[in-house]
């Protein structure tokens, strides 16, 4: 409204730039005349004459000449035709129009069919502090980004961004943040390990020269960091070498605590470098992940096994994660967050049924809670599954 | 809120002038000084207009307001507050809306300061003051709108183009369009001289003034603009006779030519219909420049292909003005009274010979530059014209002029005695000799060209001052007579005098610097030395930086002659991660008026870098010629003569009498 109002007034200025000059009717001033500049150029000749930049004879012509067009223009001015303010009034009267009615409407039309009333200003100082957008992902993450770029020595910055940057598949930026951390606080088995990873995402899978130097390094630094020695397998396979890396993963296997949720994806790599090691207890691993534990969702393991399969496999992984996710949900309906997990991972998949489905199974099982339920319903609407 | 106030903004600048340029002319032509006065409150409402746009925009900037398209695409909020603001002209949109608000301010000077311009004059002028500036609005609104709008803003922008986050190319274009802008001045009033069909005595006097101020901007923007070429595009060179440059260098020799020959039209009433057509042709040369930097028409025709409405926009506009004042001038110029009679050897004859190479000299600029153009548009086939081109032609133009500089100020008005001229100009004469006679006994066994062309550039100081000398009479009188006429000398003499000594001032620069510098490329290790001419640079490592907006590779280099450490010289390479692009920034060692100049070029594996070192002599020159030029063009503005509306001491005095 304040906008409009605001428009309103500057359309009135407008107007007013040309109603006033009409209002003062007959009050127009004197115009100049050529015949005072020729009298400054009579003027300027004699200081010309005087400093000897123009000789005598030459002066006198150019003075005659002057005088001759002085003459010329003061009878032009005395002939000039009169002004006559009876037909002037009619010429004001549609220049009225012009102004009241044209000025107007034609810049209003120009601006409705051009313009963007509905929208407001979106300063960057507005948009940080706007509650709506401190959800997004995409915001937070630029939050961080706007951070390190002022600060870019804060370690623990580029620690806290570069997960993110691994699920969001940036990895590129997921190197660099590694890097920086690794710079910043010193390198540990797991930094190491975890830049490596970076490195082999960077690389669509491929273990890296760098990245197995990488891993290298975390190994040396802990002999049992079993992601390094992972992905030393992977590399391993990659080379070729698939004896040892049948041999690698079957010691990790070997050494894994029993509730390690990784050791799963261990067994299938290692069921493809050689499918006689598959061991027949395969499925008891799985059940030890999920049922009852409160679990957060995916663990940092599970994000980095996914990052490094190849497409396909990752959904199925992802797939399979979300499944799991909704099995629990039906046993304890209670977990506000675990469904809210689940709707925006089917709307990430893009299964907007399933997604439907599972906000009618958490109204129904959050009945009992209605500020969850209000949670739930918030979700619902910001995810767009209306309808 | 606020982008939609500075977009209503311009809509009303644009319904304003379309009245301001239907009222005041057709109260022009009924001779109604009710609606004749109607343009002089509508331009300056205007400027506030297109002023609280501009402003608007500069607000989305500084703010970095994403939701505005032009901002998201041009700024980044982790930008030094300086280039978020010059990041407002630093696009196609912005340097619009930043042109048509110095076309509006024009046009508010000429209704400010109009009141001693014949109503009828004044009415036309602001007419056609419209007429352009409701063109270049429409076109901001119809295809180049800074005020578009995103529903969803994005959180952070693309960044402005790191080679123009620069403090030189932050007043260059504002320097460079004052220039253009204000040539439409003079250009009204040609036009507004053709539709009332005379040329009034205030006519001749307006035209210089504002041709003048006009032609100070452009020189200081393209000389700011070479420099900055020089030290950021990291190649050392002060001009590429590339068609941007070109583009600007046009208006600059019309302009030249249109305030000389606007001197004998106001001094002698003479070459009216002449420096009409050469008003006209500058403006043309300035628009011109203005679309052909802006659109990317120059450097790709397809840019045309790729945008056609806003191509075919501007070729509308081209059209309609340059053609459209043409066919005026062919239609209605055999219809003006024709001025005053000159001989040939004369003042005003110099004048038309200063006209005639200037003129001739923008004509090969205008074919270099256009005709790869053309062809390619026509045939398909791509031709460069470079340097070597510009060096056959428009040096050669050069040479003339230059030499025939120091004639025209010491030749008399209307007959003149070139004679007698030459024979005042045996001491400048003498000194170009001495001057070259010098040049060789320095230079040895250099290029020919250099001390010839050295031995001109002091024909043309020396000839410049020995106006003044004569005038003064130094050396024949006493010095404090002399020293007293040098005072009572019209401020214009001084102007013109100190103009000519930038012309000459310049040229030695790049003589200097074209003739005897030196220049090597090596790749060099940590620790190592290299040498050019005298100077020993040893480089000591390069270092990591952070900047606000990108990372740095600064290199340190120890600058010795003869054992003895000059300082040391740091060019860097700054890597912007927004745009992913790398700029060089060239480390300048100033020694006098030369330089030394370092710059940074890319690493190799084996751990040396790439550097490129340049030895200028007189480099400097290049540059100081032209503010030198700008500083006459000053003076010779604030001479009191040629103040617009000054009110007269004489008659002042004589109304105040009476009330003593």
């Amino acid at each position: 409204m304040t906008l409009w109002f605001i428009l309103a007034l500057m359309t009135v200025a407008a107007v007013f730039a040309v109603l006033w000059p009409l209002s003062r009717h007959g009050a127009y001033r004197p115009s100049g005349t050529d015949i005072a500049v020729y009298q400054d150029q009579l003027e300027e000749l004699d200081r010309d004459r005087k400093a000897g930049l123009i000789a005598e004879p030459e002066a006198v012509a150019a003075r005659v000449e002057v005088a001759r067009r002085l003459i010329a223009a003061a009878d032009a001015d005395a002939s000039a035709g009169a002004f006559k303010p009876s037909q002037s009034r009619r010429r004001v009267a549609m220049v009225l129009v012009l102004a009241l009615a044209l000025l107007p409407i034609g810049a209003g039309a120009l601006y409705v069919m051009t313009g963007s009333p509905q929208l407001p200003g979106m300063p960057l100082a507005a948009r940080v502090s706007a509650p709506a957008e401190a959800s997004s992902i995409e915001s937070l993450i630029a939050k961080v980004e706007a951070h390190l770029e002022r600060s870019p020595e804060d370690g623990r910055g580029w620690e806290v961004l570069a997960p993110v940057y691994m699920r969001l598949g940036r990895f590129d930026d997921a190197v660099k943040a590694r890097r920086n951390a690794l710079r910043l606080h010193g390198a540990t088995a797991a930094r190491e390990a975890d830049f490596g990873e970076a490195l082999v995402g960077a690389a669509n899978g491929v273990v890296t020269a760098d990245a197995k130097a990488a891993f290298e390094r975390a190994r040396a630094l802990d002999a049992r960091m079993f992601k390094a020695a992972y992905f030393l397998g992977l590399a391993a396979e990659q080379d070729g070498r698939r004896e040892e890396a049948a041999s690698i993963w079957r010691g990790l296997i070997a050494t894994a605590p029993p509730e390690a949720s990784w050791v799963e994806l261990i067994r299938s790599s290692l069921a493809r470098v050689d499918p006689a090691a598959v061991a027949p207890s395969a499925p008891s691993a799985q059940g030890s992940a999920a049922p009852g534990s409160p679990s957060p969702g995916p663990t940092a393991d599970d994000m980095a096994a996914a990052a490094s399969l190849p497409p396909e496999q990752r959904s199925e992984m992802v797939r399979g994660m979300v499944d799991r996710l909704a099995t629990r949900l039906r046993q304890d309906g209670s977990d506000v967050d675990g469904w809210l997990r689940l709707l925006r991972a089917y709307a990430v998949l893009g299964d907007a049924e399933k997604a439907k489905a599972a906000a009618a199974e958490a109204r129904r099982a959050l009945s009992g809670a209605p500020e969850k339920l209000h949670r739930v319903e918030e979700a619902v609407k910001a995810l767009g599954l209306e309808g | 809120m606020i982008p939609e106030i500075g977009h209503f903004a311009l809509v009303l600048a644009l319904g304003l002038a379309l009245i301001q340029v239907v009222v005041p002319a057709w109260g022009a032509r009924t001779r109604d000084p009710v609606l004749m006065s109607v343009g002089d409150v509508t331009a300056p409402v205007q400027l506030l207009f297109v002023a609280a746009a501009f402003a608007a925009l500069v607000w989305c900037y500084v703010t970095s307001d994403f939701s505005v398209a032009n901002v998201f695409e041009n700024s980044h909020s982790a930008k030094p507050l300086i280039y978020k603001i010059s990041g407002v002209w630093g696009n196609h949109e912005g340097s619009m809306l930043l042109w048509v608000l110095i076309l509006a301010f024009f046009g508010a000077l000429v209704a400010a300061f109009g009141s001693n311009l014949p109503l009828s004059l004044k009415a036309n002028v602001l007419a056609v003051q419209a007429s352009i500036a409701a063109a270049f609005y429409a076109f901001i609104l119809a295809t180049s709108n800074p005020f578009a709008r995103l529903a969803q803003a994005p959180f952070e922008g693309r960044d402005l183009n790191p080679v123009l986050q620069d403090l030189g190319l932050a007043i260059h274009p504002p320097l460079l369009y004052v220039g253009y802008v204000g040539f439409s001045i003079s250009f009204s009033f040609a036009i507004a001289a053709l539709i009332d069909g005379r040329t009034d005595a205030a006519w001749a006097r307006w035209v210089r003034p504002w041709t003048l101020g006009a032609w100070m901007f452009l020189t200081l923007g393209i000389a700011m603009g070479s420099y900055w070429a020089y030290y950021e595009l990291g190649w050392g060179g002060f001009w590429f006779w590339d068609p941007v440059e070109n583009a600007s260098l046009m208006p600059w020799i019309a302009g030249t030519a249109l305030l000389h020959s606007a001197v004998v039209m106001e001094k002698r009433n003479a070459l009216k219909v002449w420096t009409i057509l050469l008003a006209i042709l500058t403006f043309s040369l300035s628009l011109l420049g203005t679309f052909l930097v802006r659109s990317g028409v120059l450097t790709s025709v397809h840019a045309f292909a790729t945008d056609p409405t806003r191509g075919i926009f501007i070729l509308a506009i081209l059209i309609f003005f340059i053609g459209g004042a043409l066919a005026l001038y062919a239609w209605r110029a055999p219809a003006l009274k024709q001025g005053g009679l000159f001989a040939p050897v004369s003042r005003e004859g110099a004048l038309v010979l200063n006209n005639l190479l200037l003129t001739t000299a923008c004509a090969t600029v205008f074919v270099g530059t256009l005709y790869p153009l053309a062809l390619e548009a026509v045939t398909g086939e791509k031709i460069s014209v470079g340097a070597p081109f510009f060096n056959a032609t428009f040096g050669p133009l050069m040479i003339p002029l230059l030499i025939a500089v120091p004639f025209g100020p010491l030749i008399a008005w209307k007959r003149g005695d070139v004679y007698g001229v030459a024979q005042r100009l045996i001491f400048a004469l003498g000194a170009a000799v001495i001057a070259v006679a010098v040049a060789f006994g320095i230079a040895g066994h250099g290029p020919v060209m250099a001390p010839l062309g050295i031995g001109l550039a002091a024909f043309v100081i020396a000839g410049a001052l020995t106006d003044i000398v004569d005038r003064t009479g130094l050396f024949r009188v006493s010095f404090s007579t002399a020293f007293a006429r040098a005072r009572g000398l019209p401020r214009s003499a001084w102007g013109t005098t100190i103009a000519h000594c930038g012309a000459g001032v310049m040229l030695l620069g790049v003589m200097g610097d074209t003739q005897w510098g030196a220049e090597r490329i090596v790749a060099l290790k940590p620790g190592e030395v290299v040498s050019i001419r005298h100077y020993d640079f040893t480089f000591e490592g390069a270092t990591p930086r952070d900047g606000p907006n990108y990372r740095e590779q600064i290199a340190r280099f120890t600058v010795r002659r003869n054992g003895h450490v000059l300082g040391t010289m740091q060019p860097t390479k700054r890597s912007f991660a927004t745009r992913q692009s790398t700029t060089t920034e060239a480390a300048l060692m100033t020694r006098g008026v030369s330089q030394l100049y370092l710059s940074l070029g890319d690493s190799n594996p084996d751990g040396s870098t790439v550097v490129r070192l340049y030895h200028k002599p007189l480099v400097l020159l290049i540059w100081l010629g032209p503010v030198i030029m700008v500083l006459g063009g000053g003076l010779s503005l604030s001479d009191r003569r040629l103040r617009i509306g000054a009110p007269k001491p004489a008659r002042q005095k004589t109304t105040l009498q009476p009330a003593e």
